[in-house]
């Protein structure tokens, strides 16, 4: 946790820590969507602390005030399973994966804990060559530091995008 | 085949032991067109919703029957009223948000206003304006109510049906369905959430995968690979409705009864173990030992139990080649936080990203796809378990397929052949 970062809870983007506190974060959500982009799901499970959630909740239930949860991993080794399944049981449909991250604003921070919001928009590249807005959503994430690099504590993934389109394979 | 013999030309169904299927029954427009006459405004009752979600008089949530915007609310009597979702002046959706609360329907476009009972209670300008306009002499109100169905429920799940002989859903269900929703609906129960997917293909086959025991282990790896469920575990099929409804249940694990017959499946073992088990471990709920229920009701209503996971499935056409899939899940009132995380956890297993549900979306598809490509030539071959539709104390059947088609080819009075 850096010393720099003054504390204040839901303080404005500009003030709820110093720069190179955003940076890092922010350049955590780009390697985060590369990673899955990539394919490369073993390394996904690494953005989160061991206690790290992870959720896909999607805004109509939300704003209804139900859980409604696509996928639910409340600590890491839920994570780790979703990759295990992916690799060794789930079929799915053939296509590239790909996140366009934006808008990373730290909005406010609980002691070492940042509140963080970014859009997204994932974009699907059928086995024909055609491609397809997928989601379009929110990450709602608290980030802390672990030995100096930003980690999920929990990413709460909140897409707009309520009507799925087929299925749910690649992460969000 | 060529392309005259379809059903819909009054060409007779390939065999009548229903093992085939021809493709066409999944993409003529006649059929889909001929559908929406003879099964969602025929004899059937067809799935509007839940007693939880209109709880208080002035509630409403929207739905479809086959591809018809039907409202479901409660009137100020406490009553349970239906009726189709389009204006009686003009046509357009009444309501348009999905669900909400009023104390009356007022039509946007020139505010033609509706009671809970979809009568017609107000028409803007209907005696003119300082003598100009308004409608002719002989305008009643009550010339112009909104098409109603009839409605019923059972176990807190409401139906609807545009039939006006229709038989009383309970005999529409016959008892064996009603034993399923009396063990899983018989308690006070809320809704944890709503998830919805939206497929390419024909909605019937949605229908057919949720009768189709002989995929589960073979398309869902997730069963075998980790251990969740077998096609060797003790399962059955039942029927009801001459086809029209299926039951498909497994038991618990039962290796000590299943002996050796099964010993040298190679599936037997599974290959991977989850870090959190919680994801697959029952906790025992039912005094008969079921471990899933997956009941259809047709046409398009499911109601499964998958471990503790609850839910109801509603399968919305929305034209011959797609349809959306929405997963209506559930939990007991008086769930302890326990089991509400039990429910949570296995929720990983179903849904458009679920374990155990994932592929059926991408088997559809691809099913879609090779059938449209050939503007519906040849057949499906489905003859697991035999040729007829009789229950079976096993699950390595297509049997509740055929009966689906026996059911359906009734209905829709399409012939059977030698």
């Amino acid at each position: 946790m850096s010393e720099s970062v003054r504390p204040g809870p839901q303080e404005p983007s500009d003030t709820a820590g110093d720069g190179a506190v955003e940076r890092k974060i922010e350049r955590m959500f780009y390697l985060y969507g590369k990673c899955l982009d990539d394919d490369r799901l073993e390394d996904w499970p690494s953005f989160f602390i061991e206690s790290g959630r992870y959720v896909i909740h999607p805004r109509d239930n939300l704003e209804a005030g139900l859980e409604g949860y696509w996928i639910y991993c409340d600590h890491r080794r839920m994570i780790r399973d979703r990759v295990l399944s992916l690799r060794e049981a789930n079929i799915y449909n053939i296509h590239y994966a790909r996140h366009l991250i934006s808008n990373v604003l730290v909005i406010g921070r609980d002691g070492d804990v940042h509140d963080v919001r970014a859009n997204y928009v994932v974009l699907q590249t059928d086995n024909e060559g055609v491609t397809h807005n997928f989601s379009a959503g929110e990450y709602r994430a608290k980030v802390v530091f672990e030995d100096g690099e930003p980690k999920f504590a929990e990413n709460i993934v909140v897409p707009d995008t309520y009507l799925v389109k087929a299925l749910i394979a690649i992460p969000l | 085949m060529s392309r005259s013999n379809l059903p819909a030309h009054g060409e007779p169904w390939p065999k009548n032991d229903l093992t085939r299927v021809p493709y066409s029954v999944y993409l003529d427009e006649e059929i889909f067109a001929a559908e929406n006459d003879l099964i969602f405004r025929g004899p059937t009752w067809n799935y509007l919703g839940l007693e939880c979600e209109v709880r208080d008089p002035g509630d409403f949530v929207t739905t479809f029957v086959g591809t018809i915007p039907v409202v479901l609310n409660r009137a100020s009597d406490g009553s349970l009223h239906a009726f189709v979702n389009r204006c009686a002046h003009r046509g357009a959706m009444v309501v348009r948000e999905s669900r909400g609360h009023c104390d009356s329907h007022t039509c946007i476009y020139h505010q033609w206003t509706y009671d809970h009972e979809g009568r017609l209670i107000g028409a803007p300008y209907r005696k003119g304006i300082k003598g100009n306009g308004g409608f002719p002499g002989d305008f009643r109100l009550a010339d112009h109510a909104l098409e109603k169905l009839r409605v019923e429920s059972y176990a807190g799940v409401v139906f609807g049906t545009f039939h006006e002989e229709m038989e009383p859903l309970v005999d529409y269900m016959e008892k064996p369905v009603r034993d399923r929703f009396d063990a899983l609906c018989g308690r006070p129960y809320r809704v944890t959430g709503y998830q919805r997917q939206i497929v390419e293909g024909n909605w019937k086959l949605y229908f057919e995968n949720v009768k189709d025991c002989y995929h589960g282990s073979l398309l869902h790896m997730f069963n075998s690979n980790f251990g969740f469920f077998r096609s060797t575990q003790r399962g059955t099929s039942a029927m009801t409705k001459g086809g029209l409804h299926s039951i498909l249940t497994t038991y618990g694990k039962t290796d000590e009864e299943l002996g050796d017959t099964f010993k040298d499946i190679a599936t037997h073992k599974p290959k991977f173990t989850l870090e959190e088990t919680g994801v697959i471990d029952v906790v025992r709920e039912h005094s008969d030992g079921m471990v899933t229920t997956i009941l259809t009701l047709f046409p398009t209503f499911v109601l499964a139990q998958i471990g503790n996971h609850l839910g109801f499935r509603h399968v919305r056409p929305k034209g011959r080649d797609r349809f959306e899939l929405v997963w209506i899940n559930f939990e007991y009132e008086d769930d302890d936080e326990f089991h509400r995380e039990v429910r949570r956890k296995q929720g990983n297993l179903l849904g458009p990203s679920g374990y155990l549900s994932m592929e059926d979306a991408e088997a559809l598809e691809i099913a879609n796809k090779a059938v449209t490509g050939d503007f519906g030539n040849g057949y499906a071959f489905i003859e697991m378990g035999g040729r007829g539709s009789d229950d079976q104390d096993h699950l390595v059947t297509e049997a509740p397929i055929r009966g689906f088609w026996r059911g359906y080819c009734d209905m829709m009075g399409i012939p059977f052949d030698d």
